[in-house]
C-alpha cells in the first residue's frame, strides 16, 4: 500500500507558465492507473514517488517506510526506496547483455542467491533464448519483458511504469498487458501505471486516478467512472460521451423522474438531485447507451429525429454520427438491419441519462 | 653527432605520468561538474579551463610562484625529498599536467553528460550506489570519448614547451624534453637532429590519435 500526498510548484517564468501539482491518494495491491492528458503531472507524480524529484511539501509512505516527508525533511534517494521503475524507453544498459542487466539489478544479494533469482526471472519471463544478447539485438517484446524483470528482481514494494505501452503495435500491447496481469498475480506488488490511453486503463486498471493540471479530478474504478463522470471536465477528458447542453424543465422526486430540454425536445430522465428547475446543465450519455431507430412518423418518447451524416466502422461496432452532433454506437448486426433508413430517430434511455 | 634519444624518452615518461595523474584527478572533477550543482560551479569550470587560455609564460610564472624554491610548497618538497622540485624532470610533469588536466576535464565532463540520464535513473532505482553507477554504467557508456580525451591529453603532454622550459629548464640529459631539444637544435643550426626529432614526435602523435579513434569500440545504442 502506498500513500501519497504531495505538492510541487513550478513558478511561472518569462517564457513558460507555472505549474502546480497537488494531490493525495492511496494505492493498494493491484494495478492503479494514473490517467490524464499530456502535461497533467502524471510523470511528475511517478518521479516524485521514485525519488527523482523532490516535492515541496507532503508525505509519501510506502508500507511502513517514509520515502518523503516535507515536514521532517526526509527525502530518501531512489536507491533506498525499493521502488521498481520501468521507463518509457526501457533504459536497458546497452553495454551489457540481458543477463548482465538482470545481474546488475540483483547485485545487492549474496552471490548464490543472485544467480538463482536471475535464472528464475529469465525463466519466468521467457528470456532464455535471448539471455546472452545485447539490448539492441532484442525484439520489442523481449526488451519489455527484460525491463520489467529487471525492475522486479530486487523484490520492490511498488512497481512504477511510465507509459510503457506507448507506441507499441497491437500484439505487443496485448502481450504487455498479459505480462502485467501475470505480475499482479505472481508478485502481488502494487503497480502504478501512467497512461493517456483510456483503453489501456480499462484493460488494466482496477483503480483509476484522473489527473488534470496537476490535480486529481476523479478516482474510482474505470467502469464506475465511465458510468458516472464526476463533472463536465472529466467527461470531456474521457472523450467517450455525447455532451449536450440542456435545461431542466421539471423535477419530480416522488416519481423519480425529471425532464430536460435538449434543443427543441424534452427528454425524460431519472430524478437529478441537487438541481433546480431552469438550471442549465449538460446532458451526458454514451454512444453505446443510445439507440438509433428508423423514423416512423412523429418521434416517440425520448426520441430525437436526426439526419445521419456519417457511419464509421470501428473495431467492435459501427459509429453513427448525426447532424445534431450526437454519436451513436450500434453493433454491426443492428446497423446492417437499418442501413437503408432514410430517416432516423435517436432514442435516449430514460434511466441512464445523466446531467453534469 | 650521434642523436641523443634522451629527450624522447623523457618526454614519453613525462607524458605517461602527467596523463595518468590528469586522468585520475580529471575524472573526479568531471564527475563533480557533471553531477553536482553548487554555487561557484561554473567558476570552478572556468578555473579549470584557464590554463588552456593563458600564455605559457604566464602559466610558468604562476607555477614558479607556487612550486618554486621560495614557495611553501617548494620548501616542503625540498624538506621531504632533499632536493627542489623545480628544474627537475618532475617539474616537467607538473607543467604537462597544466594542459592535460583541463583538456581531460572538459572532454570527460561532456562525455559523462552525454550519457542518457535515464540509465543513471534506472541504475539508482535498482539500488546501485553512485560509485557503482559511475564505474559500471556511466563511464563504460562514455568510455569512447574518455579514451579519446586521454589520448589527446597524452599527445599534448608530449609536446609541451613554454611552461616546461620555465619550471624544468633546459638541462640536457636531465630535463630537456623533446620540444625543448628541437628548439635547441634549430637554434644551433643542427637541422638533422631537429628534423629527426620532429618526425618522430609527429609520428607518435599521429599514431596515438589514430589508435584512440579506432581502438575504442563504438557502442550501438538502442531505443
Amino acid at each position: 500500500m502506498i500513500q501519497v500526498k504531495l505538492r510541487k510548484t513550478f513558478p511561472a517564468r518569462s517564457d513558460s507558465v507555472g505549474f502546480a501539482l497537488e494531490l493525495e491518494f492511496r494505492a493498494a495491491a493491484g494495478i492503479t492507473v494514473l490517467f490524464g492528458p499530456s502535461g497533467s503531472g502524471k510523470t511528475l507524480t511517478l518521479d516524485s514517488i521514485a525519488g527523482f524529484v523532490r516535492p515541496d511539501e507532503g508525505r509519501i509512505l510506502l508500507e511502513d517506510d517514509i520515502l518523503f516527508d516535507g515536514a521532517t525533511g526526509v527525502h530518501l534517494p531512489p536507491q533506498a526506496r525499493n521502488c521498481g521503475y520501468v521507463f518509457q524507453n526501457y533504459a536497458l544498459f546497452p553495454h551489457m547483455t540481458l543477463r548482465e542487466n538482470l545481474v546488475f539489478a540483483a547485485e545487492r544479494r549474496p552471490r548464490l542467491e543472485r544467480h538463482r533469482r536471475v535464472n528464475e526471472m529469465i525463466e519466468r519471463f521467457r528470456l532464455g533464448d535471448a539471455a546472452g544478447r545485447r539490448p539492441h539485438e532484442l525484439s520489442g517484446g523481449q526488451k519489455q519483458r527484460c525491463s520489467i524483470a529487471r525492475a522486479l528482481i530486487g523484490a520492490p514494494k511498488l512497481l512504477l511504469l511510465d507509459e510503457p505501452a506507448q507506441g507499441l503495435d497491437a500484439p505487443l500491447r496485448a502481450e504487455f498487458y498479459d505480462i502485467l496481469r501475470q505480475v499482479r498475480s505472481d508478485f502481488k506488488t502494487p503497480v502504478l501505471l501512467v497512461s493517456h490511453d483510456l483503453d489501456e486503463c480499462f484493460e488494466l486498471g482496477e483503480q483509476m486516478l484522473i489527473l488534470r493540471d496537476g490535480r486529481i479530478v476523479q478516482s474510482g474504478t474505470p467502469a464506475g467512472i465511465l458510468e458516472g463522470p464526476a463533472n463536465l471536465e472529466v467527461a470531456r477528458l474521457l472523450g467517450r460521451f455525447n455532451l449536450l447542453p440542456g435545461e431542466i424543465r421539471a423535477l419530480d422526486p416522488g416519481r423519480n423522474t425529471s425532464r430536460v430540454l435538449v434543443g427543441e425536445f424534452e427528454l425524460e430522465g431519472p430524478y437529478f438531485p441537487g438541481r433546480l428547475k431552469g438550471d442549465h446543465v449538460t446532458v451526458c450519455v454514451r454512444p453505446d447507451q443510445l439507440r438509433a431507430l428508423p423514423r416512423n412518423g412523429r418521434p416517440g418518447a425520448n426520441q430525437i429525429p436526426a439526419g445521419l451524416t456519417r457511419a464509421v466502422e470501428r473495431s467492435q461496432s459501427m459509429r453513427l454520427e448525426f447532424d445534431c452532433g450526437i454519436a451513436v454506437d450500434l453493433s454491426s448486426l443492428e446497423y446492417e438491419r437499418q442501413r437503408d433508413n432514410r430517416q432516423w430517430v435517436i432514442e435516449f434511455p430514460s434511466d441512464k441519462l445523466r446531467v453534469l | 653527432m650521434p642523436l641523443d634519444w634522451f629527450p624522447l624518452w623523457l618526454s614519453l615518461r613525462v607524458a605517461v605520468l602527467s596523463t595518468a595523474i590528469s586522468l585520475g584527478a580529471g575524472l573526479w572533477i568531471a564527475y563533480i561538474l557533471a553531477n553536482r550543482n553548487f554555487r561557484g560551479k561554473e567558476v570552478l569550470a572556468s578555473a579549470v579551463t584557464l590554463p588552456l587560455v593563458l600564455p605559457p609564460t604566464v602559466l610558468g610564472w604562476y607555477l614558479l610562484v607556487l612550486i618554486g624554491r621560495a614557495s611553501p610548497f617548494g620548501k616542503l618538497w625540498e624538506l621531504i625529498f632533499g632536493s627542489p622540485l623545480v628544474f627537475t624532470w618532475k617539474a616537467a610533469v607538473v607543467a604537462a599536467i597544466l594542459h592535460s588536466f583541463p583538456l581531460l576535464v572538459i572532454s570527460a565532463r561532456a562525455a559523462l553528460e552525454s550519457v542518457d540520464r535515464s540509465y543513471a535513473r534506472a541504475a539508482r532505482t535498482l539500488g546501485a550506489s553512485e560509485w557503482r553507477l559511475f564505474w559500471r554504467v556511466t563511464l563504460p557508456l562514455a568510455r569512447r570519448s574518455v579514451f579519446a580525451a586521454t589520448a589527446l591529453a597524452f599527445a599534448r603532454s608530449l609536446g609541451d614547451f613554454g611552461v616546461t622550459l620555465m619550471v624544468a629548464g633546459n638541462i640536457p640529459g636531465r630535463t630537456q624534453t623533446v620540444a625543448v631539444a628541437i628548439y635547441d637544435a634549430v637554434e644551433a643550426g643542427n637541422g638533422a637532429v631537429a628534423r629527426t626529432l620532429v618526425l618522430v614526435i609527429s609520428f607518435i602523435a599521429l599514431l596515438v590519435l589514430t589508435v584512440a579513434n579506432r581502438v575504442a569500440m563504438p557502442l550501438t545504442e538502442s531505443r
